[in-house]
């Protein structure tokens, strides 16, 4: 069998892309900080300018050709029920009202929040989401098993899944209009259709300059938080809000580690297990096996001993015996030679007579 | 008369025969309406809950109690235990069905079973856990297929491959334990990405750890447990040797499972300790968790030590059965009942008829290939022309 050069250097080269793979996301133990990319884009949504008139949501449906709604766009009765994306849905409006200390509504949106290090995309074992260097976070449905763990990831609760349809589902999410506007130089549609200006777009770091203005410029209007610029490491759309956040139902609890270093130490731990479990458990099989031969030998040695003390003890007993015969034949020799020799002194005897 | 169909109709109408198909025809039915409706038309999954009993039960728990193969391997071949012997087969005969289970459950589970191949043919997402799962399991898949042969090329009178096959084992048994430490405590580590979304009292840096030691608990419970079962219905196959080792199994694998149950509650108490989840313990998910790590764990490291103690084998299969359910209910805990837990209830997953008979079925399916072989090939019993050969 002979490999060829090529193939060998074939496989070293999956082996070091595999290993710098790992190495893109172990970052737990080091103090690298990944900020996103830079010039990158995102979007900030103002619920204190939001109206709850469901454009963007309209908007979104057109331009991602998404199934029609149960109940027309301009139906606002609908923002009576707490609602979540689905797979029809990349992104809702809700409606918060009996608020404290505010009179009128408030709203805010769910969708994608396109984290700067996504969890969803450090989850999927085929890679099917991709941060752009745009900010957008991108779904490839040409290789998605459908194994559904970006769900799980998520924080945010927000990729959808296809439960209904047969060969081909997908996860359904809010890409940013990446492909249908992004990479045209259009604005999401969400941003576009807004009548009130409620969603800014721009680069990142001057949405948090602009955000950081308003709430300087009109600190009692806004909670002095801009959600999205450190949760989960940071994500691409940025959030204002006259209430507290959790009073719109947006987790405050999240923290800010990235998803992907929640993995990273137990991922850097495969290695660690291949490395040293061969001679740890060599190890203990030498130990074990060697334990045996001991005994083994322990157990060939007694017996040896005592087939040795046997055998001596058993030649005595014979060279014992033979002695004892041997004298026994000395003394027979000797009783016969008496009494020879008394008989032959009797016969003299009598023959003297 | 003739006496062969009087035997074969009498052997095929059993109690257990009738219900096997019955559940077997049922799954069927399930399968089509799973594979011609989609996942929505038999699965109460939805949007917050993802995953449903067939990753919780088919894939965590399917996989924790499969682990009596690697278990009882490395006490026979790593740490010389011969004794033990006689409970090697079975368990890694069980161990190979469970994990092909594994793998059926999910053809069930994903949306497009097919690609399963693709995080190894396609594209590679390294970073994700969910990767060193697959990966794993389907490695450890051939290493339990591999370590099984012997058993079916005896069966098949193929001497020379069968020995060929025996000078594997203990590279075989090795590369078995390695990929059991990574995918057995992988599973847990698929949660930690989401510290929002599990209870404290379940969620912890150390969950990997967990998984793993409670899979080497799952490990020893389920070879006393499945003995217990397979001496039941199956003690005509078994040769002397079985019959004479099966209550010293069951002491041993009893006073080492009460050893490990120790050492697990502990850690489980220094993890509450690390992140300060001790407030949680008073609250109505505190008392569940109390009554999975003391009901459940607590009570069986208790009653292992005294039948071990006490050499009373009937406590140590009672024991074993309860292990086997704590480890069952710590499963479910994990990806089902303390996961979302903050979801309101109307938002919250329970399993349809349907998941639940696909699951009946996957175990059914089980137990058919179970009887077939062990009644067959030489599982619980030696064949005379190998005997002391291994």
């Amino acid at each position: 069998m002979s490999i060829s050069r090529r193939r060998f250097l074939g496989w070293l080269t999956t082996a070091g892309l595999s290993g710098s793979a790992f190495g893109k996301v172990a970052h737990a133990a080091t103090t690298k900080h990944f900020e996103g990319y830079p010039e990158s884009l995102g979007v900030l949504y103002d619920n204190t300018r939001c109206i709850g008139c469901r454009t963007c949501e309209a908007a979104c449906n057109k331009v991602n050709d998404l199934p029609p709604p149960g109940r027309p766009f301009d139906d606002l009765s609908v923002l009576d029920n707490r609602r979540r994306t689905d797979a029809g849905k990349y992104m809702v409006i809700n409606k918060y009202d009996r608020l404290a200390k505010v009179k009128d509504p408030l709203f805010a949106r769910t969708g994608c929040n396109h984290c700067l290090e996504p969890a969803c995309a450090s989850s999927c074992f085929v890679r099917a989401y991709t941060k752009t260097e745009s900010g957008a976070v991108t779904y490839d449905s040409s290789v998605c098993v459908g194994c559904r763990y970006c769900m799980i990831a998520c924080p945010f609760n927000i990729p959808t899944f296809e439960y209904n349809k047969v060969l081909s589902p997908r996860v359904m999410k809010c890409t940013m209009c990446y492909d249908t506007r992004l990479v045209k130089g259009q604005l999401p549609g969400c941003v576009e259709a807004c009548p009130t200006e409620s969603f800014s777009f721009g680069k990142r770091k001057d949405l948090l300059k602009m955000a950081r203005e308003r709430i300087g410029r009109f600190p009692d209007r806004y909670v002095d938080h801009v959600y999205g610029e450190s949760e989960m490491g940071g994500t691409s759309w940025l959030y204002l809000s006259g209430v507290p956040f959790r009073q719109i139902e947006m987790r405050e609890d999240l923290g800010v580690t990235p998803a992907p270093a929640l993995t990273s130490s137990a991922l850097a731990s495969v290695p660690m297990v291949v490395g040293t479990w061969p001679l740890l458990l060599m190890g203990i099989y030498a130990v074990s096996k060697r334990k045996e031969k001991i005994a083994k030998e322990e157990q060939e040695q007694a017996v040896a001993q005592v087939l040795a003390q046997a055998k001596a003890e058993t030649d005595k007993k014979i060279s014992e015996a033979w002695q004892k015969a041997a004298k026994d034949k000395d003394k027979a020799v000797e009783a016969a030679v008496k009494k020879a020799l008394e008989a032959a002194a009797e016969t003299q005897t009598e023959e003297n007579y | 008369m003739s006496p062969e169909t009087t035997t074969a109709s009498r052997s095929f109408i059993t109690p257990f025969n009738i219900v096997a198909s019955m559940i077997v025809l049922l799954g069927l039915y399930l399968t089509l309406r799973r594979f011609t409706g989609g996942l929505g038309a038999v699965t109460n999954l939805s949007d917050n809950n993802a995953w449903g009993i067939w990753i919780g039960f088919d894939l965590l728990t399917g996989v924790a109690l499969a682990a009596g193969g690697y278990v009882t391997a490395a006490a026979v071949y790593i740490f010389g235990m011969k004794k033990y012997h006689s409970a090697l087969r079975p368990a890694v005969l069980t161990g190979f069905l469970g994990y092909a289970l594994v793998v059926l459950a999910l053809h069930y589970d994903v949306g497009r079973p097919w690609r399963l191949p693709y995080p190894f043919v396609v594209q590679q997402g390294t970073s994700s856990v969910l990767f060193e799962v697959g990966a794993c399991v389907a490695l450890y898949l051939t290493v339990l297929f591999l370590e099984f042969s012997p058993a079916a090329l005896e069966w098949l009178g193929l001497k020379r491959a069968r020995n060929l096959a025996v000078k594997f084992t203990l590279a075989l048994v090795v590369f078995g334990i390695i990929l059991s430490t990574l995918h057995q405590s992988s599973l847990g580590a698929l949660f930690l990405i989401a510290p929002s979304k599990l209870h404290p009292l379940w969620y912890s840096s150390f969950i990997p750890v967990y998984f793993f030691v409670s899979s080497i608990i799952a490990g020893f419970s389920m070879v006393i447990f499945e003995a217990t079962l397979s001496y039941r219905f199956f003690s005509s196959k078994m040769d002397e040797a079985h019959l004479k080792e099966k209550d010293d199994i069951a002491l041993g694998f009893g006073k080492a499972a009460s050893y490990v149950i120790a050492g697990y509650i502990a850690i489980q108490i220094m993890g509450i300790g690390a992140d300060n989840d001790w407030h949680w313990l008073g609250t109505g998910y505190g008392l569940w968790y109390l009554v999975e790590l003391l009901g459940f764990f607590g009570v069986s490291c208790l009653l292992y030590a005294v039948g071990a103690r006490e050499k009373n084998v009937k406590l140590i299969r009672w024991t074993a059965a309860w292990t086997v359910l704590g480890v069952i209910v710590n499963r479910f805990n994990v990806s089902l009942i303390a996961f979302n837990w903050l979801l309101p209830s109307s938002d919250r997953y329970f399993p349809s008829w349907m998941e639940i008979g696909i699951s009946v079925f996957l175990i059914t399916l089980g137990l058919i290939a179970f009887r077939f072989i062990v009644s067959r090939m030489p599982i619980l019993h030696e064949l005379p022309e190998y005997k002391d050969s291994h």
